[in-house]
C-alpha cells in the first residue's frame, strides 16, 4: 500500500516542497522523498561512498550520522557541497546504510553517533569527498569537450570553459565520472575559497518537519504489521517467574503474549490494543536479584564513599592535602547529583520484519555497527550484513540510543523472534517505559575541599567523585579503558581545569550500579563542570575578586580560547553592571567535547524557584560550518541544561521502584520558563569541534552562581527546586 | 464502526470506541504527522484541531468525534497555518521535528484567535507544548514573526 522509503529524502526548494505535499501525504512515506527517488532513481551515479550525482544536477550526500536534531545531514552535506561548489539548491541529503566497513565514525572504529564527534570527524573526509567527486566531473567534462581540464571552472554547480563558452551542470557528466579513478589527493580549498562553509544554509530536514512529513521509527507502517509492547520488571533486575495472559488475550485486537528476555511482550494489531492488553497481563516477578534500595540509600552510601577518603587518582599535581593545611580561608563541600532521565519527545521504538535471507530494521540507531551486531546475533544471524539496518530520524536522544549494550536492538529482534508466526513488528515503549526504564545519567556525589590563602590565591584543591562507569561491562570498555582504571567519562571536565592550580588533586570511585546507567548530553560535563564553576565562584568572592577578572586571572597561558569565550561574553552582559533589584548574574566557562562555552545567566527567585530571564553564550567551536545551526545547538544545550539542573530527579522510593512515571512528575521546561538567549560565535580558524553536548554543561553552574548572590547558598543538593524528597 | 472526517476526507474504522483518536489517526488512518509522546495531555506532540479547535488527540476518545471533522498537521491550511510554516522555516526552528507539528497545530490555532499576541498569549497557547530540545526561543520568534505577515 504504502511504499517506504527508509532513508532520509529531502528537497530544499521549499516552496515547491510546500505546494507539493499539502494535504497528500498517505502513511509512511515522505511524498517528496518519492518525487525526488523518481527523479534520481532513473540515473543516479555514485562518485564515491558519500557523493551520488543524478542527471538532473542533484546531488545526493550520504550521511553516516543518525540526525536527531544537531544537524549532521545539513552540516556533512555543507562540507561536501562546498568542495565542489555545489549550489545549495541542488544539495540533498540521506543517511547512509549501516555498514561499518564504509561509514565507521573515525572517533569510534565503529559506525556511530556521539561525543559531538559528528563535523570535527567527517570535516576532511566529506570535504575530500567533495573535492574529489568535482574533480572527477571536471575530468569528464574536460574529456568531452576536449580541453585541459585546468581550464575549466565550476561555480554554484555550473562546469564551464572561458575559451570555448561550453557549460554544463554535474548531471550530464556524472555517469562519464563515475568511470573515473577517484583522486587520492584531490585540491582542496583554502579557508578563503570556501563559499558555503561559514554561511546560514537553510536546513536540509526543516521542510520536512512543518509539515508532518519527516518519517520517525515510530512512522514505518509493514504490510501485516503488529505492534508489541513490552511490560517490563518494575523493579531493575527483577526478571519474570511466571505469567497469566488469559485476561490480556480478551481485549480486542490483541494478537498473542510471549516472554521475551526483557519482560512479556504482548502483540496486537494496534498500538491502543497492545497498550490494554499490556494492562490486563498479570506477571508475578522475581526480585532475587533486583535493586531494592531507595535512591536516598544509594546517595548516601555514595556520600560515604566520598568522605571514606580519596580513590583513583584522575590527577595529582602538588601536594593538594599538604596545600590545604596552608589555607587560611577552605570550603568544604558535598555535591548530590541525581539520576536524569533523558526523555527523548519520541520514546523508543523500532520495527522489524524477516527477509527472505535475513531482516531488515528501522530506528533510531546511533551506533549502527553495536546495533546491527545485536539484532543479528540475537536472531541467529552469522553476518551482521544480513540485518539491513535503516537510521531514520530520531525524535531527540541527548544520549539515550546510544547503548554500548544495544538493549533495545535486542528488544526487537528478541520481539520479533518470539512469535509463532513471522509477523512484521513495531516495537512501542510507552512515555511510561521510557521514564522508568533506566539508562539514566548516573546519580554521582562529589566531595571537594579548596582553600585559599591571605592573598586569595587557591592553594589546594582536593576532589572526590563517585559515580558509576558507563562502560564497564559493554562492548566499549576496551575502547574507552583499555588499561582498565578509571572511565574518564566518570571525572571529565574535573581533572583539567583551566586555572592554574599548584596544589591539585581529583580521585574517584566507581561504585557498580544496578540501575542502568547512561550518557547524558555532555555526559561527565552534567557534573563536573557544575563543581568546577561553582566552587571557583564561591573561592573567587571569598576572595574579594570579581567572577569574570578573577577567572581570566587564574587561566592558564594555554587557555587562550576559554579566556576568549569568557571576555566574549561579558562584553556581551556588559559584566559589571548593576542588576535590577532582586536579580543577579552569574557566570561560568567550560570546555568540553573541544569546544568552549561561557555564559551569563541573569535570574530572579520566585519563592523558591529560580526564573532565568535572559543568557548570553559565546562559543569557540573552531571553523563555524553553519552558524545558525551552531546557535540553535547552543539555544537546545542551555534549555536541555536548564530544565534538569532546576526540576529534575529520578528516584527510587523505599523498595526500588522508579517514583516518576510521565511528563507530570519528571517535569520538563516550558516555553514560559525559557529564558531569551544571545549568542555569539568566536571566529576561529581551528579545525570544527561539535556543538549538540557543549552548550550544556555552563548554564547550571551559571544560574547556581546567580543563586548564590541572592540566598548566599550554593545549591548542592540537585536539583534546585525539589518536588519529592530523594 | 467510527465515522470521522479527516482533513476533508470521510474516514471509516473499525475500532474499539475508547481507542484515543492519536492511534486512530495513526494505526487507524495511517495519517503520521500527529506524535505520540506521553498518551497523557502532558507534551501536546498529539494536538490537532477538532473543528478548528486545539485538541490532545492522546486524551480524546475517538467515540466522542464520531462524525466530526478532524485536522491535523497534513491537512492544515489558510493564511494563518501558511504564515507559520514560513515563519518556523525562516529560522529553522525545528531540531529533532519531532514535537513541531503539535507546536505548529497550537500555534495557527492561537493566530486564528489572536492575530497579534503578546509574549503572554504565546506562553499560555503553546506551554502545553514540550520542546525537548528546547527549541522555545526561536517557537516564540516565529509566531511573532508570522503574526507580521498574516
Amino acid at each position: 500500500m504504502t511504499k517506504l522509503h527508509p532513508h532520509t529524502d529531502f528537497k530544499t526548494n521549499r516552496r515547491d516542497f510546500l505546494a507539493g505535499t499539502a494535504g497528500l501525504v498517505v502513511g509512511a512515506s515522505l511524498p517528496l522523498g518519492h518525487r525526488a527517488i523518481a527523479q534520481t532513481e532513473a540515473a543516479t551515479t555514485g562518485l564515491n561512498a558519500f557523493v551520488k550525482v543524478a542527471a538532473d544536477n542533484t546531488v545526493t550526500v550520504l550521511v553516516k550520522h543518525i540526525e536527531f536534531g544537531q544537524g549532521p545531514l545539513t552540516g556533512l552535506a555543507t562540507l561536501v557541497a562546498d568542495e565542489m561548489d555545489a549550489s545549495w539548491d541542488q544539495i540533498r541529503a540521506e543517511t547512509a546504510p549501516a555498514d561499518v566497513s564504509t561509514y565507521a565514525n573515525a572517533a569510534f572504529g565503529v559506525q556511530g553517533t556521539g561525543g559531538s564527534t559528528a563535523i570535527f570527524s567527517s570535516w576532511e573526509p566529506m570535504r575530500k569527498a567533495g573535492a574529489q567527486a568535482k574533480a572527477m566531473l571536471v575530468a569528464a567534462a574536460a574529456a568531452d569537450w576536449g580541453v585541459p581540464a585546468a581550464e575549466i571552472s565550476v561555480s554554484n554547480g555550473q562546469i564551464s570553459h572561458a575559451g570555448s563558452g561550453k557549460r554544463s551542470g554535474f548531471g550530464a557528466f556524472a555517469e562519464a565520472a563515475s568511470g573515473l579513478t577517484p583522486p587520492d589527493a584531490p585540491k582542496m580549498k583554502t579557508a578563503e575559497e570556501r563559499t558555503l562553509i561559514g554561511t546560514d544554509l537553510p536546513k536540509l530536514d526543516t521542510a520536512a518537519k512543518t509539515t508532518g512529513a519527516a518519517t520517525y521509527g515510530q512512522d514505518v507502517f509493514r504490510e501485516g504489521m503488529l505492534v508489541a509492547v513490552v511490560a517490563h520488571a518494575p523493579l531493575f533486575g527483577a526478571t519474570v517467574e511466571s505469567f497469566d495472559a488469559s485476561k490480556a488475550l480478551q481485549v480486542k485486537g490483541v494478537r498473542a503474549v510471549k516472554q521475551v528476555p526483557s519482560g512479556v511482550a504482548v502483540y496486537a494489531d494496534n498500538t491502543y490494543a497492545a497498550f490494554k492488553g499490556r494492562d490486563a497481563l498479570k506477571v508475578a516477578w522475581s526480585d532475587a536479584t533486583a535493586e531494592r534500595r531507595s535512591t536516598a540509600q544509594i546517595m548516601s552510601e555514595y556520600v560515604s564513599l566520598v568522605e571514606a577518603g580519596p580513590g583513583e587518582a584522575a590527577t595529582d599535581q602538588g601536594d593538594a592535602p599538604g596545600g590545604l593545611e596552608t589555607a587560611t580561608t577552605k570550603v568544604d563541600a558535598i555535591y548530590r547529583f541525581p539520576f536524569l532521565a533523558h526523555t527523548p519527545m519520541e520514546a523508543l521504538n523500532g520495527v522489524a520484519e524477516y527477509t527472505d535471507d535475513g531482516a531488515e530494521v528501522w530506528m533510531g540507531s546511533q551506533l549502527q555497527t553495536l546495533d546491527q551486531a545485536v539484532l543479528a546475533q540475537t536472531l541467529g544471524f552469522e553476518n551482521p550484513m544480513s540485518v539491513k539496518l535503516n537510521t531514520m530520524f530520531a525524535g531527540g536522544s541527548f544520549g539515550r540510543l546510544a547503548t554500548p549494550t544495544s538493549h533495545f536492538a535486542a528488544e526487537i529482534a528478541s520481539v520479533l523472534k518470539a512469535q509463532d508466526e513471522k509477523n512484521p513488528v513495531k516495537l512501542v515503549w510507552s512515555r511510561e517505559d521510557d521514564v522508568r526504564g533506566g539508562y539514566y545519567r548516573p546519580l554521582t556525589v562529589h566531595k571537594v575541599s579548596a582553600g585559599l590563602d591571605d592573598d586569595g590565591n587557591i592553594v589546594g584543591w582536593d576532589q572526590t567523585i563517585a559515580s558509576p562507569s558507563l562502560v564497564k561491562g559493554s562492548s566499549f570498555e576496551a575502547l574507552v579503558m583499555p588499561n582498565g582504571g578509571l572511565d574518564p567519562s566518570v571525572y571529565e571536565g574535573a581533572q583539567d581545569p583551566c586555572y592554574g592550580i599548584e596544589n591539585f588533586r581529583v580521585t574517584a570511585k566507581m561504585p557498580d550500579s544496578k540501575v542502568p546507567v547512561l550518557w547524558w548530553r555532555s555526559v561527565g560535563h552534567t557534573h563536573t563542570g557544575y563543581v568546577l564553576e561553582t566552587m571557583i565562584d564561591e573561592l573567587l568572592q571569598k576572595a574579594g575578586k570579581d567572577a569574570v577578572e578573577g577567572r581570566l586571572a587564574m587561566m592558564k597561558d594555554d587557555r587562550a580560547r576559554d579566556a576568549a569565550v569568557l571576555r566574549r561574553v561579558a562584553e556581551m552582559a556588559d559584566w559589571g553592571r548593576a542588576p535590577a533589584p532582586g536579580h543577579a548574574f552569574g557566570v561560568a566557562v567550560h570546555k568540553s567535547f573541544n569546544s568552549y562555552v561561557a555564559q551569563i545567566a541573569e535570574v530572579s527567585l520566585n519563592g523558591n524557584v529560580p526564573v532565568v530571564h535572559k543568557v548570553w553564550c559565546a562559543v569557540d567551536c573552531g571553523v563555524a560550518v553553519n552558524p545558525n545551526v551552531i546557535a540553535a545547538q547552543m539555544e537546545g544545550g542551555i534549555g536541555f541544561g536548564l530544565g534538569a539542573i532546576l526540576f529534575d530527579q529520578i528516584t527510587l522510593d523505599d523498595g526500588g521502584k522508579v517514583r516518576e512515571a510521565n511528563w507530570d512528575s519528571y517535569r520538563m521546561l516550558r516555553i514560559h520558563e525559557m529564558p531569551e538567549v544571545d549568542v555569539a560565535i568566536v571566529e576561529s580558524n581551528e579545525a570544527p569541534t561539535g556543538v549538540g553536548e557543549p552548550g550544556t554543561p555552563p548554564i547550571g553552574p551559571a544560574i547556581a552562581n546567580a543563586v548564590r548572590q541572592l540566598t548566599g547558598e550554593t545549591p548542592r543538593d540537585l536539583p534546585i527546586v525539589k518536588p519529592y524528597t530523594a | 464502526m467510527v465515522r470521522f472526517k479527516l482533513n476533508g476526507r470521510d474516514v471509516e474504522l473499525d475500532i474499539a470506541p475508547d481507542t484515543p483518536l492519536l492511534w486512530a489517526i495513526r494505526d487507524g488512518a495511517r495519517e503520521t504527522g500527529t506524535k505520540y509522546g506521553c498518551g497523557m495531555a502532558q507534551c501536546g506532540a498529539c494536538t490537532v484541531h477538532v473543528n478548528g479547535m486545539p485538541r490532545r488527540s492522546c486524551v480524546t476518545p475517538v467515540s466522542t468525534i464520531e462524525g466530526q471533522s478532524i485536522t491535523t498537521i497534513e491537512g492544515v491550511e489558510g493564511p494563518e497555518a501558511d504564515a507559520v510554516r514560513a515563519a518556523w522555516e525562516g529560522l529553522d526552528t525545528p531540531q529533532c521535528g519531532y514535537c513541531q507539528s503539535g507546536q505548529i497545530m497550537s500555534a495557527v490555532a492561537l493566530l486564528r484567535q489572536v492575530p497579534k499576541p503578546t509574549d503572554d498569549d504565546i506562553n499560555n497557547a503553546m506551554a502545553g507544548n514540550i520542546c525537548r530540545c528546547a527549541t522555545y526561543v526561536r517557537i516564540r520568534r516565529a509566531i511573532k514573526n508570522a503574526s507580521e505577515t498574516i
